[in-house]
């Protein structure tokens, strides 16, 4: 494989230098996002590292050169809660509550009899990894590279307690461990339903009963983790526990996602995370501009990310239908949200839920910016401050010394419709898009292969 | 839309210490004055006096209701409005674990519409689908307000049990609505139901036993590891140690009877029967038990144990020594409680004043909040409705409604602010029109692989 692959890229002309050569982009306008614009200058990756960035950065000897002029260099962009590369997974952070939540992933799982209550452990995989799961050939990978993804925090998004989230680089890569910055990312936790809930279609079927759930579960893994220890400790004489590896899943995540789109469930969740006592990054945000989530966001000091899915009118609904006044103020201010709480100094991030045609998560970053928030502010959005949310700052989201080769280079602004992305980089790696093709209808969404995407 | 909600703010922020006086109204205060035409002078959210003349302090906005009316806040002791995500914990016959304190909705629009026809409390239940249902609490319906804001403070919560057709329902996947063959669910039967109640409650024993040794253990001074702690038994201990109030579904006199004598063999009370239609034929029994009625005016006949009901319920128990009332267990009911409550004068021959005692007073009763709500007295909440005719007739409408002495509804701004609503609308649809969705082509909307 990897002679074929080196087969093309000397056919293709390009440069099959030793696994340590360097790549140095010059004469380019570098976004560091860190520090300030360098208007012109050079950046020098090698073994998938930034080695050097600046002005005058020398460039080495056994460099492959690329003359950057006219082109834009930005840090490369971080889906802050994502599936791509995940198996059979439904679009990550749809979640609401309750009624009118996620569709179900159409995947076949065997049917499990109906949970009688928490001691069954219903929908909970808390053990899963999402590093484990990673699918390296899942076409997204390459699809979101088009829109100038590099990074995503990528989860298991199936049950109440799905879990673990995994950092990794959209490589295309053999093995997947490759593409692995952080193995676990802390759980992830929803409240819709997967299976068919209602009378005799297990526990829990309501949102009461999910909370319920929740609760319980770490009632449980506290409990579980006190007659542990004491048993670690002096195991003569005590009665053995049993092992439970849904509540030690639960334990070795360091932090959990918990879903809030309405104001009502954004002091909901901000209230039962308190309860819970776990360190918590709140997700969806549809309502995140109402002047009350900001308030309690505020007072919770809380992190969130913020879906890029802005609610619109249903497309097949009927012209004479009559939204409530309420769901239309939703529709036209969820996307002044970012904005929002960029001026009130909440810490958030972006995160693509579901959409992964560049052309849509362009489209929908943009409208973020055209109701307010500044290309500055969208570009942190999505690289320093997902890797500031999810503690890895000091290898990711900006383009300095030392830090992971992840860039994209563009001719023009990275979030204007008419830029062209010429290439990007994962760990070093260099990716070229390939066009994308005209909108199909339903249907016909298959992304494309990544003809031209050429890894080194 | 941001200044709509200002506004709200405006109006719902306290008073502070304010003093509002309601003048020249007739007032059916529920209370030891009777029904007579005079003032209520209100403070701090709260009533300080009331009678045919009072002192006006300096200051107070006073309230000219000449020719209104005046009633206690109308208290709804049966109802499921503002929750989120379904009222039925349906999937098991026990779910005391769960909570209506978190799922409360108060963007529920049933909360402004109680208000508009003069509800200020309700007492919000989980279903009927389990023999123990889940747990439930008193709501004030203070429109605007988060969550939390909602709550009746120094209310004692509940617990919802449910007894007859509805518990054993999902037990018969033949007849059962909703419930798939392969997944019945014990019960089957109204023997099955009693069965659950008992077997919970000797769990509940159990767990009570463990956690008292370990309290006493620690008492002592040891340091056991405690016991699991498990949200199911919970709230069966705290109906055991009188913390928690049972509010139980039922129709049927034999199943009345039944769960009395279970609540005596495991030494706890039944608070309120709900529904209760046929409690007229076993209201001596209910009455010496201690227990409420909280029954409609003349519905039923919608499901078999439903037919044998008279409108006659409310008023035949009352008479028995029963404390009873008339919920609604509906939205739209929930609006003209006043109405129910009259019909019980033609049926039954109750004083206006005990009419209208089964929708404030008697509900409060039942739900341990009488030395706070439920009549216009000195020292009480100020939860206030004014009419501006006969709160017993059909006719009237609901002008203004006050909770803790602030005011929730006002007719006459609510409707000299439909116009501007309506073009605000108007406004926003125009501009969808105009802007057509932005982010979807099909290929976004990707479906899940």
């Amino acid at each position: 494989m990897r002679n074929l692959v080196t087969a093309l890229l000397v056919f293709c002309g390009c440069a099959a230098a030793a696994d340590n050569a360097a790549i140095a982009i010059r004469n380019a306008k570098i976004v560091t996002v860190s520090g300030s614009v360098i208007p012109k200058g050079t950046v020098v990756v090698r073994n998938g590292l930034i080695q050097e960035v600046g002005e005058n950065a020398t460039i080495p000897g056994d460099a492959t050169v690329i003359d950057g002029e006219g082109m834009t260099v930005y840090p490369g962009l971080v889906d802050a809660l994502s599936t791509w590369g995940m198996p059979g997974t439904a679009a990550a952070g749809r979640g609401g509550t309750g009624r009118g939540a996620a569709t179900p992933a159409a995947v076949a799982t065997p049917a499990a009899p109906p949970a009688r209550g928490p001691e069954d452990r219903p929908s909970t995989t808390s053990w899963i990894k999402a590093a484990d799961e990673i699918q390296p050939g899942d076409k997204r990978i390459a699809t979101a590279r088009g829109a100038g993804f590099t990074t995503a925090a990528v989860w298991p998004t199936r049950g109440f307690f799905a879990g673990q989230g995994s950092l990794i680089d959209l490589l295309t890569g053999e093995k997947a461990g490759e593409m692995v910055l952080v193995p676990s990312l802390g759980q992830y936790i929803s409240l819709t339903r997967t299976g068919g809930g209602g009378m005799g279609g297990g526990f829990p079927s309501a949102l009461m009963g999910m909370i319920s759930y929740i609760r319980q579960i770490y009632l449980d893994a506290g409990h579980y983790q006190l007659v542990r220890d004491a048993y670690a400790k002096n195991p003569r004489g005590m009665q053995r526990p049993e092992y439970d590896r849904a509540l030690e899943g639960v334990l070795e995540s360091k932090r959990i996602l918990l879903p809030a789109n309405r104001w009502v469930e954004i002091d909901r969740m901000i209230h039962f995370a308190a309860e819970l006592k776990q360190p918590t990054i709140y997700y969806g945000l549809r309502e995140g501009f109402e002047d009350r989530s900001v308030k309690y966001l505020k007072d919770a000091n809380a992190t969130v990310l913020v879906s890029l899915k802005w609610p619109e009118k249903a497309r097949d609904q009927d012209p004479e239908a009559d939204d409530p006044y309420r769901q239309m103020v939703v529709r036209e201010k969820a996307p002044t949200t970012p904005a929002v709480l960029k001026k009130n100094g909440i810490k958030f991030a972006l995160y693509s839920d579901g959409l992964d045609a560049p052309r849509d998560l362009q489209r929908a970053i943009k409208k973020a910016i055209d109701n307010g928030l500044s290309r500055e502010d969208a570009l942190r959005a999505l690289t320093l401050s997902p890797a500031e949310i999810y503690g890895v700052q000091d290898r990711l989201g900006s383009i300095e010394k030392g830090k992971i080769a992840n860039l994209v280079v563009t001719k023009g602004e990275i979030f204007d419709d008419r830029t062209k992305i010429e290439f990007v980089l994962v760990d070093g790696n260099k990716y070229v898009p390939a066009p994308e093709p005209p909108p199909a209808g339903r249907g016909g969404a298959t992304a494309p292969t990544d003809p031209n995407g050429v890894k080194k | 839309m941001k200044r709509v909600f200002l506004a709200g703010l405006i109006v719902l922020s306290p008073l502070g210490a304010e003093v509002t006086v309601i003048q020249n109204a007739t007032i059916m205060s529920e209370g030891a004055k009777g029904t007579f035409v005079g003032s209520i002078v209100v403070k701090d959210g709260k009533i300080t006096e009331v009678g045919d003349k009072v002192m006006v302090p300096p200051g107070a906005t006073l309230i000219d209701a000449q020719g209104q009316w005046v009633i206690p806040g109308i208290i709804d002791c049966h109802s499921h409005i503002a929750v989120d995500g379904g009222v039925n914990e349906g999937s098991v016959s026990v779910s005391s674990m769960v909570n209506i304190r978190d799922v409360i909705n108060p963007e529920d629009i049933a909360i402004y519409r109680a208000l508009a026809g003069g509800v200020t409390s309700a007492n919000i239940l989980h279903g009927s689908a389990n023999a123990i249902g889940g747990q439930t609490l008193v709501l004030k319906m203070r429109w605007g307000q988060d969550a939390e804001g909602m709550i009746f403070q120094g209310a004692t919560p509940g617990i919802k049990f449910a007894l007859g057709e509805n518990p054993k329902r999902a037990g018969n996947p033949q007849g059962g609505r909703g419930a798939p063959a392969t997944n019945a669910r014990y019960p089957a039967t109204r023997m099955g139901v009693e069965d659950v109640i008992r077997e919970a409650f000797n769990e509940a024993k159990a767990y009570k036993a463990t956690w008292d040794a370990y309290d006493a253990q620690v008492a002592k001074g040891e340091h056991p590891i405690p016991p699991r702690k498990d949200l199911k038994l919970e709230p069966l201990k705290e109906v055991l140690e009188g913390k928690r109030f049972v509010h139980a579904h039922c129709y049927r006199a034999d199943e009345i009877l039944m769960l009395i004598r279970v609540a005596d063999d495991y030494g706890f009370k039944i608070k309120t029967f709900q529904h209760v239609l046929e409690g007229y034929k076993v209201a001596k029994e209910i009455a010496a038990h201690g227990a409420g009625g909280s029954t409609f005016s003349d519905w039923w006949g919608y499901k078999v144990e439903a037919f044998d009901a008279i409108p006659y319920n409310a008023a035949l128990m009352t008479q028995k020594g029963v404390i009873s009332s008339l919920n609604s267990d509906d939205a739209e009911l929930m609006r003209r409680l006043n109405t129910e409550a009259a019909k019980a004068i033609k049926y039954g021959g109750l004083s206006r004043e005990q009419a209208l005692a089964l929708v404030t007073i008697n509900p409060a009763k039942q739900l341990g909040v009488d030395n706070r709500v439920g009549s216009i007295e000195v020292g009480k909440d100020a939860d206030i409705v004014i009419y501006d005719k006969d709160p017993l007739s059909n006719y009237s409408k609901v002008q203004k409604v006050w909770i803790d002495g602030n005011k929730y509804f006002d007719r006459d701004s609510d409707v000299s602010a439909r116009p501007s609503k309506e073009l605000e609308k108007k406004k926003l649809a125009d501009k969808e029109k105009v802007a057509p969705s932005s982010q979807g082509g099909a290929p976004g909307a990707r479906r899940p692989q």
